[in-house]
């Protein structure tokens, strides 16, 4: 064991992870807070009265609704093939270590470790040079370059952890290659999937710079957001669509833990 | 007859790595077949041929009379034992067991029947629902047996099944699987590091060493005649004596091997006489119904097990080592 | 003994699925080929054609009369990334990431160091998730919180009015170049809407690597008599700089490319990020927007490869 019962952390450590902790949260915690202020014009603190009105009228405006149903359209598909390439990828890099195997995981991680306007622009241009019409489709393309690095990284640590042995085994068994993977590999890897596939919806809910080069006319929830920051209608309705989004996002990012908390990290993933 | 397994001139070369390096060898049907060796000298590549995980990089298997090579595993008929069992973690046991019947398309009904058949073979009735990870070594290694007995196989690999169990259960599983394989009439290839544990369960045994099959026979010819002197050290402790050594006790002036249970010893002086040296004792330990005495002669360290009973003798001691006239057997040289 | 075909030992029929296992089996390159290429083509085509093709426009110039990009090799797009203001845009944002990325390193140390060594149980699902929440709840909403409490009749002003402090906020207010009207329309906001943003980034890596420090190494340390500075210095924090690293990949390139937040949270000077969306955008000048993003990419080109030799990518 790591530290013995009673090995107590040094003060000073435990204040200065405290207020760390301290100093991520408490933002969060003023934007519910704002949703029920009753000054809509200005950031006037403390808020002058608190009511529950803009809940209801953030209900009633039909352009969340179309934001937030393009932003669950556009996270699932994107998803959906972020999930098959990064876990084909993932298959074989695992299996073999071949040439240029680490330049492989370089090119995966490139969409989020370079700044995400890079990419926005690269692709916007790249549309533009080849006369594409922005559409949801084009969204979708951004998204999964960038998501496919999130199941990637949850498929690779499973399949190293998952032992070589077992496909052996099931072959061995009398399983051809489709049988081995539908009865061992996919249920053996499945929870790492899962919690991949939640992360990189999570990550391209929440995705707007990317988004903001790639959009046509419509407008994802983020965008929709940094629209209404940047000119404002009813300022509490934005911290209504906020907190209804950190719910959205903690929801799979709590399944996401619980599925892979036995010995592995989820693999952070970036904008 | 044909063969069960066969080996004409069977290579598998890893770069540079000679795993396997021209073996020739026939198993017969229904034989209890153990390969014994080093680590690294080959064993888990040639059961892993026969699996059909690895491809030859030379020569021919064949299986029953019929080519191997380029047949995938689940096209064999053959099945493994794994040394970490490889038991499905996501599947209770029974499905486990039933596993192979499953992917052949058989009937629920009838699979589980086979596979509550098996556990009993195996005498793990009761143990249908758990989890591989709720069992203890031992019975996991029985679901692996019965995992892979389920499915009738023609051919049993069993690559160091008994490595990770402990003495006692390993001695019991030793008696349970010998008494499996006669009833069954399955051909076994059986890996092992253990000596005690290839001479005592195989029908015939194939000693490896880096690569190649040093010698292949029953056990009591490989104990008593080792061909070489890889053999005779490698299988028993036997004292390997050069042939100057040999020579001047009336041997026959080549390397031999001479077993420690051959030798007599007596207390006292050397008496005149072929085949017998004067040594003194270096060490003793006690091992129960025998005694181990290791002793220096003229710079060669002779090995003595003697019954308890002869009456002590103690470190420093000068005594005399006597050996039937027969008990040398003389081996080929080895590059 | 079942015999599954009349006369043959092995099993040699089955379907046509059987018969593609089959030849992946014999061929295992092919097998390996067909799962790679998909996504590597995405990749590859996709996401690197575009760069390529963007990087090749910054070599391209707009013609001054009609506004339109010049197909035709030319590096005055270069210098023209290199006259005054330009430049300054560029160190500016460079000196920003730096910044934040140090004081990212200097708050994540602790917390991750915490959860990595004393945390346990409950207590260690709680800090991950406390750093994963902030991680992953709306990047627009969590810059808009800081809207909310630097904004001039906002938390901070209010606290220091209660607290009788105002005259320190406008001292730090009063403060050349950093300072400003208010911390919203100030680099001390920008910076600190930057931080707290990319925080739980620099957070996670170090504390994985932190994690992968074995405890017995530390004991052997104390055993040989190092004091727990010496510890820190000599086992610990060698151990945990892949895991900061990493993480500062993340800090200084999100840094480097971010346009949102200064412009939610900042003075009306550009930040590259800015810069490039203007000039793509309103100005239409593709060319010069390809040449600023070559800035953040060669710094990243050089920066992963650093990382990569000191072993970060383990720790992503
Ligand atoms: N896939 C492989 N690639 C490269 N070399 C290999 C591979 N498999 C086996 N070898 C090498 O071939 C040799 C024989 O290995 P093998 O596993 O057959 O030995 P073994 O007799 O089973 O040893 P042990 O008793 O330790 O299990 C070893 O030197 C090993 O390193
Ligand atoms: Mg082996």
């Amino acid at each position: 064991m790591r530290s013995e019962r009673g090995h107590r952390a040094p003060r000073a450590l435990s204040l200065a992870a405290i207020a760390g902790l301290l100093f991520l949260h408490v933002p969060l915690l003023l934007i519910f807070l704002y949703a029920f202020t009753t000054e809509e014009k200005s950031y006037q603190f403390p808020p002058p009265g608190l009511t529950l009105k803009w809940f209801g009228a953030a209900w009633e405006r039909q352009d969340i609704w179309n934001a937030l149903w393009l932003s669950v359209k556009v996270a699932s598909i994107a998803t959906a093939i972020a999930l098959v390439l990064g876990t084909c990828a993932a298959a074989a890099v695992s299996r073999a270590r071949f040439f240029g195997h680490d330049y492989i995981s370089l090119l995966f991680i490139l969409p989020i470790a370079l700044p995400g306007i890079i990419t926005g622009i690269a692709l916007r241009s790249a549309f533009n040079i080849m006369d594409f019409d922005f559409s949801f489709w084009t969204i979708v393309l951004g998204h999964a370059t960038f998501c496919i690095v999130v199941v990637y990284n949850n498929a690779l640590a499973r399949f190293r952890r998952t032992a070589g042995s077992l496909i052996e085994a099931s072959m061995d068994l009398g399983a051809d290659g489709f049988q081995t993977f539908r009865y061992v590999v996919l249920p053996n890897i499945g929870s790492a999937l899962l919690a991949g596939g939640m992360l990189a919806f999570a990550l391209s809910f929440d995705e707007v710079i990317v988004t903001t080069f790639t959009a046509g006319q419509q407008s994802t929830l983020p965008i929709w957001m940094l629209t209404e920051l940047i000119r404002p209608r009813q300022r509490p309705v934005t911290n209504v669509v906020a907190i209804f989004v950190i719910a959205v996002t903690f929801i799979p990012i709590l399944f996401a833990y619980y599925l892979t908390r036995d010995g592995e990290h989820v693999a952070g993933g970036g904008k | 007859m044909t063969s069960a397994v066969s080996f004409q001139h069977v290579s598998r070369h890893f770069g540079p790595v000679r795993a396997v390096d021209d073996v020739v060898l026939d198993i017969a049907p229904g034989e209890f077949f153990a390969m014994l060796g080093p680590s690294g000298s080959g064993k888990t590549t040639c059961l892993r041929l026969v699996a059909g995980f690895e491809q030859p990089t030379s020569g021919h298997i064949e299986i029953f009379g019929e080519t191997a090579e380029g047949l995938p595993p689940y096209r064999r008929n053959v099945n493994t034992v794994f040394q970490d069992y490889a038991l499905f973690p996501h599947m209770n046991i029974l499905d486990n067991v039933a596993y192979g019947l499953m992917v052949k398309g058989m009937p629920r009904r009838t699979r589980e029947t086979k596979a509550r058949d098996a556990l009993d073979l195996v005498e793990l009735k009761g143990f249908e629902a758990r989890r591989p990870s709720q069992l203890s070594g031992g019975q996991r290694q029985r679901v692996a047996l019965a995992r892979a007995l389920v499915n009738e196989p023609k051919v049993l690999l069993l690559d160091e099944p008994l490595g990770a169990l402990d003495l006692k259960l390993r001695e019991q599983m030793q008696v349970e699987l010998k008494t499996l394989q006669r009833n069954l009439g399955i051909t076994f290839v059986f890996v092992t590091h253990d000596q005690s544990e290839a001479l005592s369960m195989a029908d015939r045994v194939a000693i490896f060493n880096n690569g190649k099959i040093v010698q292949v026979g029953a056990p009591k010819d490989i104990y008593e005649r080792p061909r070489t002197r890889f053999v005779a050290d490698f299988v028993g402790s036997s004292n390997v004596l050069p042939p100057d050594f040999t020579q001047r006790t009336g041997g026959p002036g080549k390397w031999v091997s001479l077993r420690p249970e051959k030798i007599t010893i007596a207390a006292g002086g050397m008496k005149p006489g072929s085949h017998a040296v004067e040594a003194t004792v270096t060490s003793v330990h006690y091992q129960g119904a025998v005694t181990r005495v290791n002793t220096e002669a003229a710079g060669q360290a002779i090995a003595v097990s003697a019954p308890s009973s002869f009456g002590a003798v103690n470190i420093g001691d000068i005594v005399t080592l006597q050996w039937p006239a027969d008990a040398f057997h003389a081996m080929e040289d080895e590059a | 003994m079942t015999d599954t075909a009349a006369g043959t030992v092995h099993d040699r029929h089955g379907g046509l699925l059987r018969r593609i296992s089959d030849t992946l089996f014999r061929h295992p390159h092919l097998l390996l080929t067909l799962l790679i290429a998909p996504p590597l083509l995405w990749l590859g085509i996709v996401y690197l054609g575009s760069l390529l093709a963007l990087l090749a426009q910054s070599f391209f110039s707009i013609d001054e009369f009609s506004g339109m990009v010049k197909r035709e090799f030319t590096l005055s797009t270069y210098a023209e990334l290199l006259n005054l203001a330009n430049v300054d845009v560029i160190l500016r944002s460079l000196v920003m990431a730096v910044a934040v990325t140090l004081a990212a390193a200097l708050i994540a140390f602790p917390i991750a160091y915490y959860a990595a060594r004393y945390a346990r149980g409950r207590w260690k699902a709680f800090f991950y998730l406390a750093v994963m929440l902030p991680l992953w709840s709306s990047y627009l909403v969590r810059v808009y919180a800081w809207k909310l409490i630097l904004a001039k009749e906002g938390i901070i002003t209010w606290l220091a009015d209660k607290l009788y402090i105002t005259w320190a906020l406008d001292a730090i207010l009063a403060l050349p170049v950093i300072g400003g009207p208010s911390l919203s329309i100030s680099y001390i906001g920008t910076f600190l809407v930057f931080l707290y943003v990319w925080l739980p980034y620099m957070i996670l890596p170090t504390q994985a690597a932190l994690e992968r420090v074995p405890a017995n190494l530390l004991e052997a340390s104390a055993d040989l008599g190092a004091v727990p500075r010496q510890t820190f210095w000599t086992v610990i924090f060698p151990l945990a700089l892949p895991g900061l690293i990493a993480g500062s990949i993340f800090t200084f390139s999100l840094t480097l490319g971010d346009y949102i937040i200064p412009q939610i949270v900042g003075t009306s000077t550009y930040f590259l990020g800015q810069a490039v969306y203007t000039l793509q955008g309103t100005a239409g000048n593709i060319p010069l927007a390809a040449a600023f993003t070559v800035v953040p990419i060669v710094i990243m080109g050089i920066y992963l490869s650093i990382a990569k030799r000191m072993g970060a990518f383990d720790a992503l």
